[in-house]
């Protein structure tokens, strides 16, 4: 067995397999089907400062190879989150990070403070990119000033790792990865999900009830390994990688584009028990391939 | 309850009707695990090509001594089609129990009204058989459109009572189920469990709540996970979004009174 041993700033993880926000409720919900021992993190549902119903049904549509979504950041906000969930995740066998999200830099830094005194979460990950909300996700994450002003405000009142998640649907990622890393990011995640649209064309409506979503699911994928690569490149901070990881493979093709770690996302709905295979892949490819420690193939392109 | 994900068999797959068709599984291994009526499965869809996702379908019968379950799906899209595909013998992987179950009559006597429209009579068999076993005897109310569209009539009448409304009158009485002459009279039901399309579902709901009678509904949003983790197929209740896969798919009507505008 090789070494899967993760390090993402202060985070240790078993692995470099984490579950991505959104996709694998608070963990519970998925222990019947997976080990979470052998998973190295899970990133729970975004979480806000206030509690937020989220977006009207219907906020789903597939599309070939992959699903559109517009949640919203439905949450029972962070005072709930410590209170109610806290205690029944803090001893889960795995490393829990908490996805923040936020209205405001002011907003995201009282939320941050909040999970910053919880002792078992480790790490935030730190949402400037959601494409489903009005007001702040998404439009912090879209430019480098933005993008820096709440990770400024964040990095103030959270003192443990901090990632950052950032936007696929801008015109430069690796610009705004270098302004969130020098405003003091511990690490970057990228891709969040990209935006897109479904019609009904028999019925001459949009499918989803605000008309737009965030496109995740296999179909991603080639722009998500673009995307990590180009940011892999451009910052001196670790990258973890997601969008359309379905197999060990797509993992793996993840890490030699440059990413220490990976997220799985909707795959998790096909296969609820498909983070522990994955883990578990990464594993048989280094045997295969002879190499003893996972951090060697990080960005191990051949020429 | 502990839910599985499962790899069953095929052992026969047959068309009652053009949109529909039966499919009935087993676990050559052991066991299938403990359901409830009203729960569903997530079926994974190989060989689609324009969906993604598994593909919700409540549990429409447990035969415990055969280890067999049955499906009962509609044929409307390519992920459907393509589990119609299936044949004796071919393997479908499946996540189960998923959701919660309608409430079981609280005692022997008690009498109960089930209600099912279209595809929605699936898991009124099974809760109509679970019924049976514990010595009730229900009494089903279906609706269909036309003589053709009334499926597993023979077995629903195996259980209990059978009233049946046609849209155009070509089998039962001519209408809607709640127009049916059963419905009109003082009502004798203490309990009503109703499945189908909405607006049939909000009738029965309205129903319900003018007599005075405890009344479950089973939702069938469009869903993602399955088991609560991405929040897409909620419905909208008295509390605020909740999610039809984990606090559904059954809801007391009271938790929609509001949001479906019944009792105003």
């Amino acid at each position: 067995m090789a070494n899967l041993t993760t390090k993402i700033g202060s985070l240790t993880m078993v692995n470099p397999v984490m579950t991505a926000s959104g996709t694998f409720g608070y963990g519970v919900e998925f222990q019947d089907f997976v080990d979470l021992s052998k998973v190295g993190g899970i990133i729970v549902k975004g979480t806000t400062l206030h509690p937020r119903q989220g977006n009207p049904y219907p906020r789903m549509a597939e599309t070939a190879q992959g699903m559109l979504n517009c949640v919203g950041l439905q949450n029972k906000g962070v005072a709930h989150f410590c209170e109610h969930i806290y205690p029944s995740i803090k001893d889960l066998p795995t490393q829990v990070l908490v996805n923040v999200s936020g209205s405001s830099p002011e907003d995201y830094a009282e939320c941050a403070a909040y999970i910053n005194e919880l002792e078992n979460i480790p790490a935030i990950e730190l949402n400037i990119s959601c494409p489903n909300v009005k007001q702040g996700g998404m439009a912090f994450g879209v430019t480098p000033e933005g993008a820096a002003s709440v990770v400024r405000a964040v990095r103030e009142a959270y003192h443990k790792t901090l990632i950052v998640k950032l936007s696929p649907n801008v015109t430069s990622i690796a610009d705004i990865a270098l302004a969130v890393q020098d405003a003091g990011a511990d690490a970057v995640s990228c891709i969040n999900t990209l935006m897109g649209m479904a019609i009904d064309a028999e019925k001459r409506r949009k499918l989803l009830s605000i008309g737009t979503g965030g496109l995740s699911g296999p179909a991603v994928k080639p722009v998500a390994l673009r995307m990590v690569h180009q940011v892999a490149q451009a910052v001196s901070i670790p990258v973890i990688g997601l969008g359309g990881i379905s197999n060990a493979t797509d993992a793996i093709e993840f890490l030699l584009a440059g990413a220490t770690a990976i997220q799985i996302g909707t795959a998790n709905f096909l296969d609820p028990a498909i983070a522990q295979k994955v883990a578990q892949g990464v594993d048989e490819y280094l045997e295969r391939h002879g190499f003893k420690y996972v951090t060697d193939i990080i960005g191990a392109l051949e020429d | 309850m502990k839910k599985f994900i499962l790899d069953l068999k095929v052992t026969e797959v047959t068309k009652p009707h053009p949109r529909y068709v039966l499919i009935k599984l087993t676990d050559p291994e052991k066991a299938l695990p403990e359901m409830l009526p009203g729960q569903f499965a997530q079926l994974r869809v190989d060989g689609s090509k324009t969906t993604f996702l598994r593909r919700p379908i409540s549990i429409h019968y447990v035969d415990t001594e055969r280890n067999e379950l049955w499906f009962l799906v509609q044929t409307v899209g390519d992920g459907t089609r393509a589990l119609a595909a299936l044949r004796e013998g071919d393997t479908l992987n499946v996540v189960l129990p998923l959701g919660n179950s309608f409430t079981m009559p609280s005692h022997p006597s008690e009498r109960m009204l089930l209600v099912g429209g279209g595809v929605g009579c699936a898991p009124l068999l099974f809760m109509g058989k679970e019924m049976a076993d514990k010595g009730c005897r229900p009494t089903f109310l279906i609706g269909a459109r036309t003589k053709a569209d009334l499926l597993q009539l023979d077995l629903f009448a195996q259980l209990g009572d059978v009233y049946v409304t046609t849209e155009d009158g070509s089998y039962g009485e001519k209408g809607f189920v709640t127009q049916h002459s059963l419905l009109q009279q003082d009502s004798k039901f203490q309990r009503i469990a109703t499945c189908g399309p909405k607006p049939m579902m909000m009738a029965v709901a309205r129903y319900a709540h003018a007599e005075g009678i405890p009344c479950e509904v089973s939702l069938e949003n469009k869903m993602a996970c399955g088991v609560g983790a991405c929040l897409c197929c909620v419905e909208n209740t008295r509390e605020g979004h909740k999610c039809v896969c984990t606090d559904g798919p059954v809801f007391d009507i009271c938790e929609l009174m509001e949001t479906w505008g019944i009792g105003k």
